[in-house]
C-alpha cells in the first residue's frame, strides 16, 4: 500500500515516513509492507480491531521492535536517538495508587526522566511545569498522588508528560479504550487543540473511528497485516477496504456516522463487531 | 537523664561505633527500601537477606571478614535472581522462590558447619542477630565505603529507575535501558541488604528495609519527602534501639542486656503502625460528622 496523502503543510518535510514495513512475530506476519507519512501539526487515526498490529506499529515507529522488512524515518533524527523527538503514551499505564508521585511530578519527569542523576528543581522546570498544566487542563489536580486519578486525569498528566519536552510527533496507544464517552471527547478536543497550537504532529491507535472522525485529517486503517493510508474520504471506501480485509465490505454513512459492515460469509465478522472495530454483519 | 541515658552511653566506644555503623547502615536501608518498596521488590530484598545468611556463615568458616560474606553473596544472589528474571512480573515469584530455596540450604549447611567444625559458638548468633556492639572499629570506614558505593549508584540511576518503575513502556521509549538499570537498582539492594545483615543481623535486615520505607510512604506523597522521611524513621529507630539495648543491661538484677536488634525491629514496627493513625482517623472521622 502506499500513501497518496498530500502533506497538510505543503513545504514541511514530513515528521513520520514509514516505508514497506514488514513485521514477522512468533513466525506470523504481524504487518506487510505498510507505508504512510504524517505531516506537521496533522491529526492521524490509526485505525485496527484489536490484534490488527497497531501497538506492534507504534513500537516500531518508537524503536523499540525492529521491522523485518522496510524503515521508519523520523524527521531530524537518523537512527537509534529518534525516540528523544517522539511523544508516547502507552495503552496500559497502571499507576499504583501508593506510588509517591504527584501529577506535577510525573509530568516533570517528562523533561528528563530517561537522564542519570537526582532531578534538581529550578524556576525554569516548574513554569515549564505548569504551563503543561494548563495545557491539559490539570491544574486541579495537579498536587494529587497521579495513582488516585481517574482514567481520564491520569490521559491528560501522561499527555503533559509526553508533551513536554516538546516533540514534533505524539504517539497515543489506545487512549480513549478505557474512558466513557464524555472523558473520550475531551481527550480528543484536547489533543486537537493541541496539535494545531502547538503544531504537534498526533497519531492516535483506536479500534472506532467514529469519535475520531471530527478531527481526522488523515486515517492509517489497518486490516489482516495490511494498511491503507490517506484522508478519511480515500479509505474509508468500499473498494479500499474490500481490497485491505480480501472480502467484500461496504461502508455505510448512517447520520455523521460510518459503518464498515462484512458481505456475508467473512469469517471473522462476528469477532470484529463484538470488538467494535466497526466491522459488523451485513 | 540519668534514668533515659545510662552511665557511659556517650563515653564507651563500642556505643560509638554501633552509633555510627547503625545510623550509616539506616541511611543506606532506608534510602534503597523506597524503590524496593515502590518496585514491588520487597520479597527480592527480603530473599537477598536469606542469601546473606549464607554468605556470613560461609565467610565465618573461611574465617574471612562476615561483611565481605554477606555483601558478596548477596551481589551474587542478585545477579542471578537477575539473569533467571526477576525484572518481569512473571519471573519474579520464579527467581525469587529458587535463590530464597537454594539459600536457606546453603544457610543451614554452613551453619551447621560453623558451629561444629569451628567451635565459634558466637558464628550464629552474630550472622542472625548482627554484632553492632562488638564491631571493630576498623570495620568502620568499610561499612561507610559500601554504604556511599550503593547510595551513588542509587543516586544515578534515581530518574530513570523512577521512570521504569512509573511505567516500563516509556521508560524504554525514552531510551532507558531497563535491564542494566534494573540490575543496578538490584546490586545496590544487595549491598544494603549485606550492611544491614552486619549491624542488626541477617534475619532482621528485611525490617530495617522495609518497615522506615513502608511508613514513609504512608506519610508522604512526594518521592524526595518519603526518601527523607524513611531515612528519619530508620537513624531514630536504630539510635534508640541502640540506646534502649545499653540502657537494658542495667534493666533488673541479672545484667544480661536485651539484643539491639530486637529493639531497633519494635520501634520501626511501631512507626509503622503509627504512620497508619493520619489515615485511619480522617476514615473513621467522616461519618462521625453526621451524629
Ligand atoms: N511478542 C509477540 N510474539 C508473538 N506475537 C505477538 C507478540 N506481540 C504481539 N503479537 C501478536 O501480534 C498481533 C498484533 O498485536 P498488537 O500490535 O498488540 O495489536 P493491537 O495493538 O492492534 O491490538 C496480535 O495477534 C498479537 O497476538
Ligand atoms: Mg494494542
Amino acid at each position: 500500500m502506499t500513501d497518496r496523502s498530500q502533506p497538510v503543510t505543503a513545504n514541511e518535510p514530513d515528521v513520520l515516513r514509514v516505508e514497506g514495513v514488514t513485521v514477522a512475530l512468533g513466525g506470523r506476519t504481524i504487518l506487510e509492507d505498510v507505508a504512510f507519512a504524517i505531516a506537521p501539526g496533522s491529526f492521524t487515526g490509526l485505525i485496527g480491531s484489536n490484534g490488527a498490529g497497531k501497538t506492534t506499529l507504534l513500537r516500531v515507529i518508537l524503536g523499540l521492535q525492529r521491522p523485518g522488512r522496510g524503515r521508519v524515518v523520523v524527521a531530524g533524527d537518523a537512527g537509534n536517538r529518534r525516540n528523544r523527538s517522539i511523544g508516547y503514551v502507552p495503552q496500559k499505564v497502571l499507576l499504583d495508587p501508593d506510588m509517591p508521585m504527584r501529577a506535577r511530578d510525573l509530568i516533570g519527569l517528562g523533561l528528563d526522566g530517561h537522564r542519570f542523576g537526582i532531578p534538581m528543581p529550578s524556576k525554569t522546570r516548574t513554569s515549564l511545569v505548569d504551563e503543561m498544566l494548563a495545557a491539559v487542563d490539570a491544574e486541579r489536580f495537579a498536587n494529587a498522588r497521579v495513582g488516585i486519578l481517574s482514567g481520564g486525569e491520569q490521559q491528560r498528566v501522561l499527555i503533559a508528560h509526553a508533551l513536554i519536552s516538546r516533540p514534533r510527533l505524539l504517539l497515543l496507544d489506545e487512549p480513549l479504550a478505557n474512558l466513557d464517552l464524555r472523558s473520550g471527547q475531551e481527550i480528543i478536543g484536547l489533543l486537537h487543540r493541541i496539535a494545531t497550537e502547538h503544531h504537534i504532529a498526533v497519531l492516535l491507535s483506536a479500534h472506532e473511528m467514529n469519535p475520531l472522525l471530527p478531527v481526522m485529517d488523515r486515517v492509517v486503517y489497518l486490516a489482516g497485516g495490511r494498511a491503507a493510508a490517506g484522508t478519511t474520504d480515500e479509505v474509508i471506501r468500499t473498494e479500499v477496504l474490500s481490497g485491505l480485509y480480501g472480502h467484500p465490505v461496504e461502508v455505510l454513512h448512517i447520520h455523521d456516522r460510518v459503518l464498515v459492515i462484512a458481505g456475508p460469509g467473512y469469517p471473522d465478522a462476528a469477532r470484529l463487531a463484538a470488538e467494535g472495530a466497526g466491522i459488523e454483519l451485513g | 537523664m540519668h534514668f533515659i541515658v545510662e552511665p557511659g552511653f556517650f563515653s564507651s566506644q563500642p556505643v560509638h561505633v554501633a552509633l555510627t555503623i547503625g545510623g550509616v547502615v539506616a541511611v543506606v536501608s532506608a534510602a534503597v527500601g523506597i524503590f524496593t518498596v515502590i518496585r514491588g521488590q520487597s520479597f527480592a530484598g527480603h530473599t537477598l537477606t536469606d542469601v546473606s545468611t549464607a554468605g556470613g556463615s560461609a565467610a565465618f568458616l573461611l574465617g574471612m571478614n562476615p561483611l565481605l560474606g554477606f555483601i558478596g553473596l548477596s551481589l551474587v544472589g542478585s545477579g542471578t535472581m537477575d539473569l533467571i528474571g526477576v525484572q518481569r512480573v512473571r519471573g519474579r515469584d520464579l527467581a525469587t522462590g529458587i535463590v530464597l530455596g537454594a539459600s536457606i540450604g546453603l544457610a543451614a549447611l554452613f551453619l551447621y558447619l560453623d558451629t561444629t567444625t569451628r567451635a565459634t559458638t558466637g558464628a550464629t548468633q552474630q550472622i542472625l542477630f548482627g554484632s553492632i556492639f562488638t564491631l571493630d572499629p576498623g570495620e568502620v570506614p568499610i561499612v561507610v565505603a559500601f554504604s556511599v558505593i550503593s547510595l551513588v549508584a542509587l543516586a544515578v540511576i534515581y530518574r530513570p529507575l523512577l521512570l521504569a518503575t512509573m511505567s516500563p513502556d516509556i521508560a524504554a521509549a525514552r531510551g532507558v535501558r531497563l535491564r542494566p538499570v534494573g540490575l543496578a537498582f538490584m546490586l545496590a539492594l544487595a549491598v544494603s541488604v549485606g550492611l544491614s545483615s552486619l549491624a542488626i543481623g541477617s534475619i532482621l535486615s528485611t525490617a530495617l528495609l522495609i518497615g522506615p520505607a513502608a511508613a514513609a510512604l504512608r506519610l508522604t506523597k512526594r518521592i524526595g519527602a518519603a526518601l527523607i522521611t524513611a531515612v528519619a524513621i530508620g537513624v531514630a529507630a536504630t539510635w534508640v534501639g541502640v540506646l534502649l539495648a545499653y540502657d537494658s543491661y542495667y534493666w533488673g538484677s541479672s545484667h544480661n542486656g536485651y539484643p539491639v536488634s530486637f529493639f531497633i525491629v519494635a520501634l520501626t514496627f511501631l512507626i509503622y503502625l503509627a504512620s497508619g493513625l493520619p489515615a485511619r482517623r480522617a476514615a473513621t472521622s467522616a461519618p462521625a460528622k453526621r451524629h
